[in-house]
């Protein structure tokens, strides 16, 4: 890990100079237990690791449990708990607005699934720089137990009862809308969606990351395949997933073909280590028959599965300049008069 | 013709009777939608109006791509009347499907020029016709068989052209015009334009009862239509972030943005320093404007009634989390998809309390020209220093036809970007709370994400918070923090336009609009006073109310409420904001997708007064 102790003192800080409760967020609201509340910790020690600066950074979330847990982590940036579903285009106005900011945006399977379904699709066309972190609990918490589009067919409620429809796989959607950063994680694999998490943040792009998130009140039960449990037993990871940052050197040397190195748009890399199969995630035709092929055999894998870095984020097909257009002075904003008089005279 | 009124607003008199009329009628342009017409029609009006001669134009036309019935109005009025009108003396019949009624339409004494392959029945004895060879003309024209059916539009410009004396060198600059100088076209054009009038001139025909003559009164001034002006507006107004979603009759406003931010929005190195993000929906593009009004930037959409509708959640969190932005609503007619190409302002008490809980938002109601091009800068500095969405309710009427007006005036006072705390600030303050009313005013201040400082950041959110924006149940942080509100909206009263108004001492009638149909009602009040009725009038220009429209309405025994909806919107809106007044007021509402005209607005009066 990337830190140095100041002079005089024991305590760890970053590359910038924070301390790891610089990257604190309020007391968590949630059920004690729930999946959210680690993958809000990774967060932390995720910016903490990359020694993001906060102020640069904005939470985004829309609404549910998964969308109030902003509020939890990074109190020094700024946040915005929009509308159900609809923070995709508040991401996509505010990283116009400022291309400078760094968005991090928390939804869940209902906000991303079902009423953002067209705000999700249409922001990965349109490749808004962000991470996209959808904490997915197959069940809509805050109004006690309703199934989610991503809830798994033949699953059962308490309340809500047989779920009869397939499952939407927001990774899959997200491939086929053009994303090129689609991760898949577990909560409870704290390592995998720490590392995750920091490619996420480092990909140059909209990078999406589905963590599977019990909902220990609603969805948590033996026969979920959302529950911890079910996830401790089954995950399948189709690798193990380092990053490292750009300036940390890789020391360890691997037999050829049992490692495979992606590098990033600004210097860092990530070392995927072959476990049971054979997987090359650069690959979308394979990340497609990867999912598909889950699906059938009722497997839950897990990692990196698609990443590719070639196209164009919004802000730089719009051409923007680096200059923030909130940034902009009175007088980039407002034309001279003369201009006025030029215009007028057309219309004589 | 089968959508406008057949009794008709002029003079009844045998043909021979009738001495020639200068600068004081109107004609319609029948034709089939999508045949190019719009250029003849804009070639006519811009001539006219170049003549020095006050000319609206009015478009009447079909939800349709092609092929389906359209008309276009002009009006020329010497006094600068220039409100819709019921009925015309010159029928231009250049589509066979509407002919027969829109001859009919004529009142007695009129004329109607036609195209001699409509078979048309001219039983009737009261009308002068002009039958064209409009195909022959346009073939010796010389024209592509692709082009045929464009220029043909052009043989009644010409026949106009000599009936009613427009002068030609007009017609050929308003054809350079149209089409930006470039001479293949002009020249095409113009030779059918020649052609038809040396045919009406040869084939000697009847003379016109109706001529124009060259006048003063435009001189200096410039003629656009309310979208234009709007964007124009918006463009001074330093718009950084356009999001839209296409909808009749608002998209126009931002083909505008798109043809005048890249010439005068670029960096030093040629960048855009704006941007355009064609939506997926009215949500998302409201969404966007909310994101970047939250991050510093001037956003704004554009839309119309169910644009509008989609819009309300995202305009309930914006008056709640407190966050700038412009949305222009283009009012068409509703309910449902209504008639997308017609006019009304049927979105004033929709759009005022658009969202959910209590929500009153600031709405601008331009009613001319220079209107729109002021409330397009200052609707971003109001929603900048009031935090919080601002509307801007123009209409089809405003936004597609074309007005006159005079040359617009440069913003006379720099930007207001509002209360927005720096990191020089926040090193002196130490802290801030988001959402206290330190200044009394109701506006809290805020700080952009991104800002360097410690204490700069805070959460925001449409759920119940507290002064310092942390999530808060409790009922007396609810409270306060809506009564603050109520205060900024009090603030917004002070802040938003002043309407305009003319009052009368002896008056003890008033007429109260808003919007487009303030040229009817200037007109049916000139028609009152010859009636030896005397009248005030106010033109309202924003919500909320400002104290002005009390003291005018306290000062009138009744004041008729005009406007162009089917429930009498604002009738009900002033009713509710002046319990005390509410007997004063008389509405005057009207919904059939046309432009008020004087002729309704004196009769209503005169019935009520009996």
């Amino acid at each position: 890990m990337a830190t140095a102790a100041k002079p005089g003192d024991n305590r760890k800080i970053n590359l910038i100079g924070l301390e790891r409760t610089d990257y604190k967020g309020n007391v968590s609201t949630l059920c004690a237990g729930c999946g959210h509340d680690s993958i809000s910790a990774q967060i932390m020690t995720a910016a903490f690791d990359l020694s993001l600066k906060p102020h640069t950074i904005i939470k985004m979330s829309g609404i549910g449990c998964s969308s109030k847990s902003p509020a939890y982590f990074l109190s020094r940036s700024h946040g915005f708990n929009a509308l159900h579903g609809r923070m995709p285009s508040v991401v996509t106005g505010a990283t116009l607005a400022n291309r400078s900011l760094e968005a991090i945006a928390v939804s869940g399977d209902g906000d991303t699934g079902s009423i953002g379904f067209s705000q999700y699709k249409h922001l990965l066309r349109r490749n808004v720089p962000m991470v996209y972190i959808i904490e997915n609990n197959g069940v809509y918490g805050l109004t006690k137990g309703q199934f989610s589009a991503t809830a798994d067919q033949g699953q059962k409620l308490k309340y809500a009862g047989l779920n009869e429809l397939p499952p939407i796989d927001l990774c899959a959607e997200a491939i086929l809308s053009g994303c090129g950063f689609v991760a898949r994680s577990f909560s409870g694999d704290a390592k995998q969606v720490r590392e995750l998490l920091k490619a996420a943040m480092s990909y140059h792009g909209t990078a999406v990351v589905d963590i599977i998130s019990p909902c220990v009140t609603f969805n948590n039960h033996d026969e979920s395949t959302k529950s911890y449990a079910y996830g401790k037993a089954h995950e399948e990871p189709i690798h193990d997933i380092t990053f490292i940052k750009q300036y940390e050197e890789i020391t360890v040397d691997y037999e050829p073909g049992t490692v495979q190195v992606v590098k990033m748009h600004d210097g860092p890399t990530i070392r995927l280590k072959k476990l049971d199969r054979d997987y090359d995630p650069t690959s979308k035709m394979a990340a497609l028959q990867l999912l598909e092929g889950a699906h059938e055999k009722q497997e839950f894998v897990t990692g990196l599965l698609y990443i590719n870095e070639g196209r164009p984020t919004l802000p730089e097909l719009q051409h923007l300049p680096s200059t923030p257009l909130a940034k902009l002075s009175p007088d980039q904003l407002r034309p001279g008069e003369d201009k006025l008089r030029e215009i007028m005279a057309t219309f004589m | 013709m089968s959508t406008v009124d057949v009794q008709a607003d002029v003079q009844h008199s045998a043909v021979a009777e009738r001495p020639t009329v200068v600068n004081d009628f109107s004609f319609v342009a029948a034709t089939v939608n999508g045949s190019g017409s719009q250029t003849a029609n804009s070639v006519l009006i811009r001539a006219i109006f170049k003549m020095g001669i006050p000319v609206n134009g009015k478009n009447l036309f079909p939800s349709n791509i092609s092929g389906l019935p359209t008309w276009y109005t002009i009006r020329i009025n010497k006094d600068g009347y220039i409100a819709r009108r019921e009925g015309t003396e010159i029928v231009v019949a250049f589509n066979k499907n509407t002919a027969a009624a829109d001859l009919a339409g004529l009142p007695e004494g009129g004329v109607c020029v036609y195209a001699d392959d409509i078979p048309l029945d001219r039983a009737r004895t009261d009308v002068t016709y002009y039958a064209l060879p409009a195909k022959e003309l346009v073939k010796q024209s010389g024209a592509d068989v692709k082009l045929r059916d464009y220029v043909a539009n052009m043989v009644y410009v010409g026949a106009l052209a000599e009936l009613l004396g427009i002068d030609r060198d007009e017609i050929k600059a308003a054809l350079t015009f149209h089409f930006q100088g470039k001479t293949k076209p002009i020249n095409l054009n113009y030779g059918v334009v020649e052609a038809a009038a040396e045919w009406v001139r040869a084939n000697n025909h009847a003379p016109c009862p109706f001529r124009v003559e060259a006048m003063a009164k435009t001189t200096g001034q410039i003629m656009i239509d309310g979208n234009t002006a709007g964007a124009l507006g918006a463009v001074f107004g330093g718009v950084s972030l356009v999001s839209w979603y296409p909808i009749t009759p608002s998209t126009s406003l931002v083909d505008a943005l798109n043809e005048y931010l890249p010439e005068f929005r670029h960096d030093a190195d040629g960048a855009p320093t704006y941007t355009v993000v064609q939506a997926e929906d009215e949500l998302a593009a409201i969404g966007m404007v909310m994101g970047a009004g939250w991050a510093g930037a001037r956003a704004m959409t554009a839309t119309s009634g169910p644009g509008i509708s989609l819009m309300s959640e995202f305009a309930g969190l914006g008056y709640f989390a407190e966050i700038p932005g412009v949305i222009w609503d283009i009012q068409r007619m509703g309910p449902s998809t209504g008639l997308p190409t017609r006019v009304s302002q049927g979105d004033v008490l929709s759009t005022y309390f658009l969202g959910h809980g209590d929500t009153r938002h600031v709405c601008l109601l331009p009613g001319t020209m220079a209107d729109c091009f002021e409330f397009g800068y200052l609707a971003f500095d109001l929603a900048e220093r009031l935090q919080t969405p601002v509307f801007v309710l123009s209409d089809l009427d405003l936004g597609m036809n074309s007005w006159l007006s005079e040359p617009f005036t440069y913003p006379q006072e720099p930007m207001d970007r509002g209360k927005v705390l720096s990191v020089e600030d926040l090193k002196r303050l130490g802290s801030f709370q988001r959402y206290a009313d330190v200044d009394g005013d109701g506006i809290g201040y805020r700080t952009l994400p991104g800002t360097d400082h410690p204490a700069a950041a805070y959460f925001t959110r449409g759920t119940g918070h507290n002064a310092n924006a942390i999530y808060s149940e409790r009922p007396d942080d609810w409270q306060g923090n809506m009564e603050r509100l109520d205060r900024k909206h009090e603030t917004a009263r002070r802040l938003v336009p002043k309407p305009v108004i003319d009052q009368h001492a002896a008056a003890k009638l008033a007429i109260l609009g808003f919007g487009s149909s303030d040229g009817a009602i200037q007109e049916a009040r000139d028609r009152l006073t010859t009636q030896g009725v005397a009248t005030s009038s106010l033109r309202l220009r924003a919500l909320p109310l400002t104290d002005e429209v009390r003291d005018f309405v306290a000062a009138h025994e009744r004041v008729y409420v005009v406007e162009l909806n089917q429930d009498g919107q604002m009738y009900r809106l002033l009713c509710m904001e002046y319990p005390e007044l509410a007997t004063k007021f008389i509405s005057i509402a009207h919904c059939d997708g046309l432009p008020l005209t004087a002729r309704f607005i004196t009769e209503q009066i005169q019935q009520r007064e009996g």
